[in-house]
């Protein structure tokens, strides 16, 4: 057991796990521009794609590697991109374009001190906003945050399953801490994480219907090349891809797009808890900020105070429906996070309780001792 | 007559263009160049980005992607190398081509990847109402430079033959015969080529600059336009103002898809050893 253990083992950092992870879930096509703190994960591809039957490019921005990636899954072939936050930014219009086409897609996003060129070298948690609502107009959205350099490989994997699942653009929001820490790392067991393909249809091309309004609100997918020869469009468009500006079949697409996430949230939605049965202080911690948490925890309970700990994974949707619950029995929450308390609204919505902000946004991570503080402070108060 | 229907998603029209527009010049030429080649039409994607020549995708029965502004060379790029047997071509305008797109565009023919990119140059914005563009001939008057252009005017065919092109011709909607040609001579080419095809725009262009009608601008195309290979023997007096038409360029240079492909064979005969 231990033999193959160790063989099972490897050092190595969040952005490697990220890439390897990719290339594990079956990611044949990167498209990229170099950004720190994300580089790492396009120096990485670069290497291997090649070797895998797969292609690497480097595009002339980011813009353009957002376009490419979506016309590279548009030919059935599962794509990543990676970035930091100006490249972030300069994805937004073309991110809309695939959740309003529905093409699958990952997009990693390395956190960045902002805003801005801000701190390049450095981390924060800022774009978590930008996530949610980057691009313009109505649309749904699936974000997740990884906290160690495992997490990341899992989620990694995760985050295609659930673009593949429902046909939609995942963010994976590493941050500096997480991209570039360098761990050891137990690869997960043969089949311990499902790899997810998206349904293909099986309609011939005269009756198929690339947008078809079906039960599940997830459409078919038709890879380009394979006889279906439908139209796809950023405009409104009508079941046949076509643009369309007909009221009810623009609200149709609109509301479904939305739907198709909104209905399948507690599928989608993952978070750990911990120490939180007796405690009265719950902290609400993600990414690297909840490696921090979980020692606060910690501390705080070996000094008596009834501290513990919920995380989530999926950052959106963000699951208000389970911190209400714990919110019934806990009065306060403290949610540090390496910014002005994007997240700390979110808990706040969900708890309607005291919410006690940990926030730095000067590069610094957040140290245990700064979130055992104030887990102090709460119970004195 | 030509089977244009094989190709029409009748069902579409009719269509978004102004009468007289070049667009459905331009569309048709394109069908007779793609028919000539006979690559299956399962095989051929037609991508585009915003603009009135982005709208032609919607009416041709292929697999056709309408993007973002500018970006459908990006687009294609994604597509062609995720699935190597598409022939890939980009219809586009001089706006969304050179201005908010001119990156992408450079980009790809110094990558040279294989496809064919159509820019129809009617030297407007016309979808959004007749706003200056770059390609718009200075002193030229748009609702943006309602004064006259006080900007100089890109030579899209010259842009593509700098960044690396080895394809690169350029005609205009009266010469109907030659696009078709010069597209399908394109589309045959192993690498990036470019179609600049100058058509013309009644309701946005000529209006404010009094240019006349349809048939009137296409006979300005006609008596201002010089073939190269005329050009070449003419003096620079007798061809000032004229625009030169032709195949500009045509050289051969390693396509971006063999050149992966051949480097994806190597490494992985080293990972073998």
């Amino acid at each position: 057991m231990r033999m193959s253990n160790r063989e099972n083992a490897k050092l190595m950092t969040g952005n490697e796990a990220c890439a390897e992870a990719a290339l594990f879930a079956g990611m044949r096509f990167f498209a990229g521009y170099p950004i720190t703190p994300s580089t790492e994960i396009a120096e990485f591809l670069a290497r291997r794609l090649p070797q895998v039957g797969g292609t690497f490019v480097q595009m002339e921005d980011e813009i353009a590697s957002m376009a490419a990636i979506i016309g590279a899954s548009l030919a059935g072939v599962k794509s990543m991109t990676a970035t930091s936050g100006p490249g972030f930014s300069l994805m937004q219009e073309n991110i809309g374009y695939a959740t309003m086409t529905e093409v699958p897609c990952v997009v990693v996003n390395v956190q960045r001190g902002g805003p801005s060129t801000g701190l390049p070298t450095l981390p924060s948690q800022a774009d978590v906003m930008q996530a949610r609502w980057g691009t313009h107009g109505d649309h749904p959205v699936i974000a997740v945050a990884p906290s160690t350099v495992r997490e990341t490989y899992d989620w990694t994997i995760r985050a295609f399953n659930l673009s593949e699942r429902f046909r939609t653009p995942v963010i994976l929001l590493l941050d500096e801490i997480v991209g570039h820490v360098s761990e050891k790392i137990v690869y997960p067991a043969r089949g311990e994480i499902e790899q997810v393909e998206r349904e293909r249809t099986s309609r011939d091309p005269e009756s198929y219907l690339p947008y078809e309004n079906t039960d599940s609100d997830i459409p078919p997918f038709a890879e380009f090349g394979a006889g279906y020869r439908y139209h796809v469009t950023g405009l409104n468009h009508d079941e046949t891809g076509f643009p369309t500006n007909d009221p009810k079949k623009v609200d149709i697409l609109n509301r479904r797009i939305n739907r198709k996430i909104e209905r399948y949230r507690s599928e989608i939605i993952a978070y750990s808890e911990s120490s939180l049965e007796d405690a009265d202080i719950c902290v609400v911690a993600y990414g690297s900020s909840a490696r921090s948490a979980h020692r606060a925890v910690l501390d705080a309970r070996r000094s008596g105070y009834k501290a513990g700990i919920f995380q989530p994974f999926v950052l959106w949707p963000f699951p208000h429906e389970r911190l209400s619950l714990i919110a019934q029995r806990i009065k306060n929450f403290v949610v540090p996070e390496m910014n002005l308390g994007q997240i700390a609204h979110e808990v706040s919505c969900a708890t309607n309780r005291n919410i006690v902000r940990v926030n730095r946004v000067d590069g610094g991570l957040i140290t245990p001792d700064e979130i055992l503080e104030e887990i102090k402070n709460v119970s004195i108060r | 007559m030509f089977p244009y229907d094989k190709y029409l998603r009748r069902d579409k029209f009719p269509h978004i263009w102004c009468t007289g527009c070049g667009c459905g010049i331009v569309l048709k030429a394109l069908l007779r160049a793609i028919e000539r080649s006979k690559i299956p039409k399962d095989d051929v994607a037609i991508v585009s980005g915003i603009g009135c020549s982005s709208r032609t995708p919607g009416y041709l029965d292929f697999n056709t992607l309408h993007t973002t502004h500018g970006r459908a060379i990006a687009f294609a790029t994604g597509l062609k190398l995720a699935k190597r047997k598409l022939k890939v071509i980009v219809v586009t305008g001089d706006g969304d081509a050179t201005a908010i797109g001119g990156n992408h565009f450079i980009h790809a023919a110094r990558r040279n990847l294989d496809m064919t990119v159509i820019i129809y140059n009617n030297y407007i914005y016309g979808m959004t109402g007749g706003q200056v563009s770059p390609t718009t001939p200075a002193g030229k008057r748009s609702t943006t430079s309602p004064h006259g252009n006080v900007e100089p005017a890109f030579d899209i065919s010259g842009l593509a033959i700098a960044a690396g092109a080895p394809f690169v011709a350029r005609t205009t909607c009266y010469h109907a015969v030659q696009l078709d040609k010069y597209i399908n001579k394109g589309i045959m080419k192993k690498g990036f080529s470019v179609v600049e095809v100058l058509t013309p725009c009644p309701t946005y262009y000529a209006r404010p600059n009094r240019l006349g009608n349809a048939v009137e601008m296409l006979e300005w195309y006609k008596n201002n336009s010089i073939q190269i290979e005329v050009a070449r023997n003419t003096s620079d007096e007798e061809k000032a103002g004229k625009i030169t038409i032709g195949i500009l360029h045509d050289s051969d240079r390693p396509e971006f898809c063999d050149v992966y492909s051949q480097l994806s064979a190597r490494v992985r005969e080293a990972n073998k050893e």
